[in-house]
């Protein structure tokens, strides 16, 4: 089957992933980009059953840019995330049976019901937290990265934002900052060419969101979000820099959301057109994929096998959520301050 | 007033008083994100973009800060800018520009300018949107000399009040109960004002006065309809303005049922029920109390996603029914 074409490219020629990795990482990454593609599908399949109530941001059509970034980070290494940060949540090494259960608000989930979709987050795993405001985790993943940088210790902080992020204040505060004090911080803007309805060209004077970078003297690069090496390929140049101490970096993932910004998108601002286009022509899924099976990592079973996986992991992990207890009402105004022990 | 009334939702009548004053005064635009061909977030801009065009319902970036100072340059140099924000929490992003800038220009500048700047804010709970997407932030700004800080329960109101408030020469900031945008009321056809600064008394009674504001005087009002079967006489007073507050209308109507109960959805302490009692503990109101005041107000803690939590959170008709009880009974 597919071994046919893995000797047509080798060596240099091959992208960064493939020799970067061992197959067995790069089936794992196909894995964690299903999980995340199938837990935005089980999601949205729960709200529409009521199951889930308020509103949500999936990350549907971005999987790449999520695990491609997080592919050379360790467990120790942190993140800040978005709105739409089911899908960082996820690569960074969270389990979906804990983020079903948020999303259920139950005391089983990453924040014992309280915070929802918009507020997932696993410290454990690294991730700092969604953020309910737009550019609110950039300054949060400069100062978690001041913390590293005074500790001594090896870690680097990725900040995932979204275009339209570029123009709040907090940004422009955020790379001033780490660029003066050198910060391990790697700034990630996951450009999917709309805040809410808004175009990138309308919304933002420049025409990439990494030609911001020059203004903040640190590299700014531009990677097809949708082609899992590409990013992962950024990702490990930036995490060596922050690592060496020479700064943070600027990395703009271009990318796009397949579905509407959240539960309440009528879609008027673009085509059907652009959507389904995207959809059937840069599904990352599909590229990586296609890719694997091109250079015989896996093949057609192989991809059954991991699909089937993921489909009963889901599966699990919602009914856990399911029959999870809620909290109580008489701990309404537990967490609020520190418990004194 | 001899305009023919309608049925219209709160937010319809809101983009109606918008469409008026951009038809009236060339001055007056709107500003804020995904306004234009989105509708807004709450869809109350709707479709004013394919009436009034892209320069006066200006889509900005995700820029609140920005936006706002823009907002408030424009609105003292002549024009009349309406500024929505998504929703009232990111109020907190443009602070400086509210308070530093809006609310003290005229003051700075010894009156030589004024900053007729509207700002709306869609705010509350009960939407599960969580922590940063649900909080009531109507008393930090009613905090501010400088500004005036309403908030319309019904949509007559809603729509009367963003009137005057673009025909006033000041900063006026709007607090709209998201919950508040698809209920229904009478709303006149036309141009009319509904005054800032005066409450309104929407029941009344003798036996105790609730002072609400916001979607609060609609639980008020459920409320009072039950307890009127159990032979308990409310009088509920809908605050509509909290800076400058009506305290005159408050204050008579304590003397008059000599009770007072407060219920607003922002956290209970340092807010406006504080505010409320604070005006009959300082007047003539006083030595009527038969009872101790009692105040209502959201619980001492972010809102929760989880519903339950949510509900829990901010006052509810039964919490008021209880309230009530106890306060005629003497049970406080
Ligand atoms: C400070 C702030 N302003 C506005 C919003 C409302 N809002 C939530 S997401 C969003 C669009 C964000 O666009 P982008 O940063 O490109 O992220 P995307 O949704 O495309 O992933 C807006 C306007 C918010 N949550 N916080
Ligand atoms: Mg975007």
């Amino acid at each position: 089957m597919a071994q046919a074409t893995a000797g047509k490219a080798t060596g240099a020629n091959l992208p960064f992933i493939y020799r970067e990795y061992s197959p067995e990482q790069l089936k794992q990454a196909l894995h964690k980009m299903y999980l995340i593609r199938r837990f935005e599908e089980g999601a949205e399949d729960s709200y529409t059953r009521g199951l889930i109530h308020g509103t949500m941001h999936l990350s549907i059509g971005q999987e790449a840019s999520a695990m491609g970034i997080c592919m050379p980070l360790t467990l120790d290494d942190q993140i800040t995330s978005t709105h739409r940060g089911h899908g960082h949540c996820i690569a960074k090494g969270a389990e979906v049976a804990k983020m079903f259960a948020e999303f259920f608000g139950k005391t089983t989930g990453y924040c014992r019901g309280r915070g929802g979709s918009m507020h997932i987050a696993d410290v454990t795993t690294g991730n700092l937290g969604a953020n309910g405001i737009v550019g609110g985790g950039l300054p949060i993943a400069v100062g978690a990265a001041l913390t590293a940088k005074r500790t001594k210790s090896e870690r680097v902080v990725v900040s995932f934002f979204g275009d339209g992020a570029n123009n709040e204040g907090a940004f422009h505060e955020a790379l001033n900052m780490a660029s003066i004090w050198k910060l391990p911080v790697i700034f990630v803007c996951e450009n999917n060419g709309y805040g809410m309805s808004t175009s990138t060209a309308r919304s933002t004077a420049v025409a990439n969101i990494a030609d911001r970078a020059a203004a903040y003297a640190m590299p700014g690069v531009i990677v097809d979000g949708n082609n899992l090496s590409e990013v992962a390929e950024a990702s490990h140049e930036a995490v060596k820099r922050a690592r060496a101490g020479e700064g943070p970096t600027l990395i703009e993932s271009k990318t796009y959301r397949h579905r509407g910004h959240s539960k309440s998108d009528r879609n008027r601002y673009r085509t059907k057109e652009e959507i389904e286009d995207w959809m059937t022509n840069r599904d990352p899924i599909t590229l990586y994929e296609t890719q694997l099976q091109e250079f015989g990592v896996i093949d057609q079973a192989g991809i059954e096998g991991i699909r089937e996986a993921v489909r009963q992991e889901i599966a699990d992990a919602i009914e856990f959520a399911k029959a999870s207890p809620s909290p109580e009402i008489a701990n309404l105004e537990r967490y609020v301050y520190t418990e004194s022990l | 007033m001899d305009q023919p009334v309608r049925e219209l939702s709160y937010a319809q009548a809101i983009q109606e008083a918008m469409a008026i004053a951009m038809e009236q005064d060339e001055r007056v635009f709107l500003m804020g994100e995904d306004i234009g061909v989105y509708g807004g977030a709450f869809q109350v801009t709707g479709d004013l973009v394919e009436r009034f065009g892209a320069d006066r319902v200006i889509d900005t970036p995700i820029s609140e800060l920005g936006g706002a100072g823009v907002a408030v340059g424009a609105a003292v140099t002549g024009l009349r800018p309406i500024f929505e924000f998504q929703f009232s929490d990111f109020a907190t992003l443009a602070m400086e520009q509210i308070v530093n800038q809006a609310a003290k220009m005229r003051y700075m500048l010894g009156g030589a300018v004024s900053v007729p700047v509207v700002m709306r804010f869609p705010a509350g709970s009960g939407t599960g949107a969580a922590a940063q997407h649900s909080q009531s932030l109507e008393a930090w700004l009613g905090h501010v000399p400088g500004l005036k800080v309403i908030q319309p329960a019904t949509p007559h109101d809603a729509k009367g009040m963003l009137l005057a408030a673009v025909a006033d020469p000041d900063p006026v900031m709007i607090f709209e109960h998201k919950l508040l945008y698809k209920m229904k009321g009478p709303v006149p056809e036309g141009y009319y004002t509904v005054p800032i600064g005066k409450a309104e008394i929407r029941r009344e009674g003798r036996d105790l006065t609730i002072v609400a504001t916001s979607i609060m005087v609609h639980k008020a009002l459920e409320a009072a309809k039950t307890l009127e079967a159990e032979g308990i006489d409310v009088e509920v007073v809908d605050l509509r303005t909290i800076r400058p507050m009506d305290t005159q209308t408050v204050i008579d109507s304590v003397k008059k049922t000599s009770r007072l109960l407060c219920v607003y959805e922002g956290v209970k302490t340092l807010g406006v029920g504080a505010e409320v009692s604070a005006a009959i503990a300082e007047s003539d109101a006083f030595d009527f109390l038969d009872a101790p005041i009692v105040r209502l107000g959201g619980a001492e803690t972010p809102i929760p996603y989880n519903p339950e939590l949510e509900k829990a959170t901010v006052p509810q008709v039964p919490d008021i029914l209880k309230a009530a009880r106890d306060l005629v009974s003497g049970r406080r």
